[in-house]
């Protein structure tokens, strides 16, 4: 299975509220919770890390969960921020713009 | 996204967060709006340096929604330095501005740097009636051509048409615009007086019997008009006064002026720091100003939470009462409104009628008493 990298779609609005970031999507206003999880995982989103990366070193770490439930629930994730323009998705490294 | 936004505002309180900033970057103007409540020279306005440490500091404080306004925007030669540097920081950046230096270049970085929204402002359908609201001839086709090249690159447009006499019979015409446009359409009746406290724009305000008319038609309310026309419920519950809250000025929302000055919103102009002399969240979270804000809720308001519109058909504004000379106070504009919803006066508005005819008979009392006197009977 190839990996998975993530970065943060910089066309977004975010904020720390709390232990809650709060996020809106460019693309049709949309305002999104996430939790401290997905938040730490969203933060993470460099675009170099690999997905499981993140969630073996960020969110087991910080979390104490199963590496593969967090795993699968983080791919889960992954795919709703992506529908929704939050995260970029690719199998190759994502380059950073400016 | 209303309950969200509500649930969001909650947090925000509960940890003492400015979720929503207005930033005005300039008083300057390309135009000479007949009703503006601003004064148009530059006192010292900010440097990009200063806002920009600013921003930084907001970001920091949490805000989230940060409003960027005027004067108008454009004619800050920094202002896409100024709104790059805001998207950098991630704040949901909403534009307020008359669109009227907005060409291809300046839409499509607009485009780029993603805003939530861009608020313009049209006040008719009419090249003559707008352009003579604006004192700028060709005003209102420069703005919709602004308007229609940020619309063309996807970016959300929002007319903004304040009412007032001069234009009061073409807010039809612009509703129309705005949906040709595709642009989405705001109505606000209320002039509100200057900064400095001069009152003598309010003569604009439109008739009642015109406020009357917005209030009821159902295009411009959101709601069905027996709904929002409904008699008042009566006075807010005792228990529920004392954890309502007035507005959200100084809770989670405050304005910030080009010289750096902080208010709890841009239609309360009570000064409480600068930011060039302290840090925003020292002046958010310390400031006496701020705090005494803060500690007002309805039940102390001792006329408005006696009246029958107090359980929902008023939205008091507490810098139209501060601007009245009492932030405790009925602010005498939202009466009307409130009056002219539902046909029921307020208790502010029977507070001031008390106060003309005590005022009559103190006149007559004063030609037999001593001036003193007839300042005491008045207090």
């Amino acid at each position: 299975m190839s990996a998975v990298y993530i970065a943060r779609n910089k066309e977004v609005a975010a904020r720390m509220l709390g232990d809650e970031l709060m996020i809106m999507s460019a693309r049709d206003s949309t305002l999104f919770s996430l939790n401290a999880t997905a938040s730490t995982i969203w933060q993470a989103a460099d675009g170099r890390t690999p997905l499981a990366e993140i969630v073996e070193r960020q969110v087991c770490k910080t979390f104490a969960v199963d590496p593969a439930v967090a795993l699968t629930d983080a791919e889960e994730l992954v795919q709703g921020l992506s529908q929704h323009g939050i995260l970029k998705v690719s199998n190759t490294p994502i380059e950073e713009g400016p | 996204m209303i309950a969200m936004v509500r649930e969001m505002s909650n947090t925000a309180l509960r940890l003492g967060i400015p979720l929503g900033v207005q930033l005005d970057l300039t008083y300057r103007c390309n135009e000479r709006c007949v009703h503006c409540y601003l004064d148009h020279d530059d006192h010292g306005e900010m440097s990009t340096a200063e806002i920009k440490d600013l921003l930084d500091q907001m970001a920091e404080a949490g805000v989230f929604f940060l409003t960027i306004s005027g004067g108008e925007i454009m004619m800050r030669r920094d202002f896409f330095e100024i709104l790059a540097h805001a998207r950098r920081l991630m704040f949901c950046v909403k534009l307020k501005t008359n669109a009227v230096m907005i060409h291809e270049e300046e839409a499509d970085r607009i485009r780029e740097l993603v805003v939530e929204s861009v608020q313009i402002s049209v006040y008719s359908h009419r090249a003559e009636v707008h352009d003579a609201i604006t004192k700028l001839p060709g005003s209102l086709k420069k703005s919709l051509a602004g308007a229609k090249l940020l619309a063309e690159r996807g970016v959300k447009v929002m007319f903004a048409n304040v009412l007032m006499r001069e234009n009061f019979g073409d807010y039809q015409g612009v509703q129309a615009l705005a949906a040709e446009a595709g642009a989405e359409y705001t109505v606000d009746p209320t002039i509100t007086p200057m900064m400095d406290g001069d009152r003598s724009i309010l003569n604009l305000n439109i008739e009642r019997a015109e406020l009357e008319q917005v209030f009821r038609d159902a295009s411009l309310l959101g709601m069905s008009t027996e709904e929002f026309c409904a008699p008042p419920a009566g006075p807010m519950d005792e228990v529920d006064a004392m954890e309502t809250l007035p507005c959200s000025a100084g809770h989670t929302a405050c304005y910030i002026s080009p010289y750096g000055d902080v208010y709890p919103c841009v239609q309360f102009p009570l000064p409480t720091g600068n930011v060039r002399t302290t840090k925003f969240i020292d002046i958010w979270k310390h400031s006496p100003q701020m705090k005494e804000v803060r500690s007002i809720t309805m039940a102390d308001l001792p006329v408005c939470s006696t009246c029958s519109h107090g359980g929902g058909s008023c939205s008091r504004c507490p810098g139209l009462a501060y601007m009245e000379g009492n932030m405790r106070g009925p602010s005498s504009q939202d009466c009307e409104k409130s009056y002219a919803r539902t046909g029921v006066e307020t208790a502010g508005m029977k507070l001031r009628q008390h106060a003309h005819s005590a005022v009559g008979l103190v006149q007559i009392q004063c030609s037999t008493q001593p001036s003193g006197m007839h300042q005491a009977a008045l207090a």
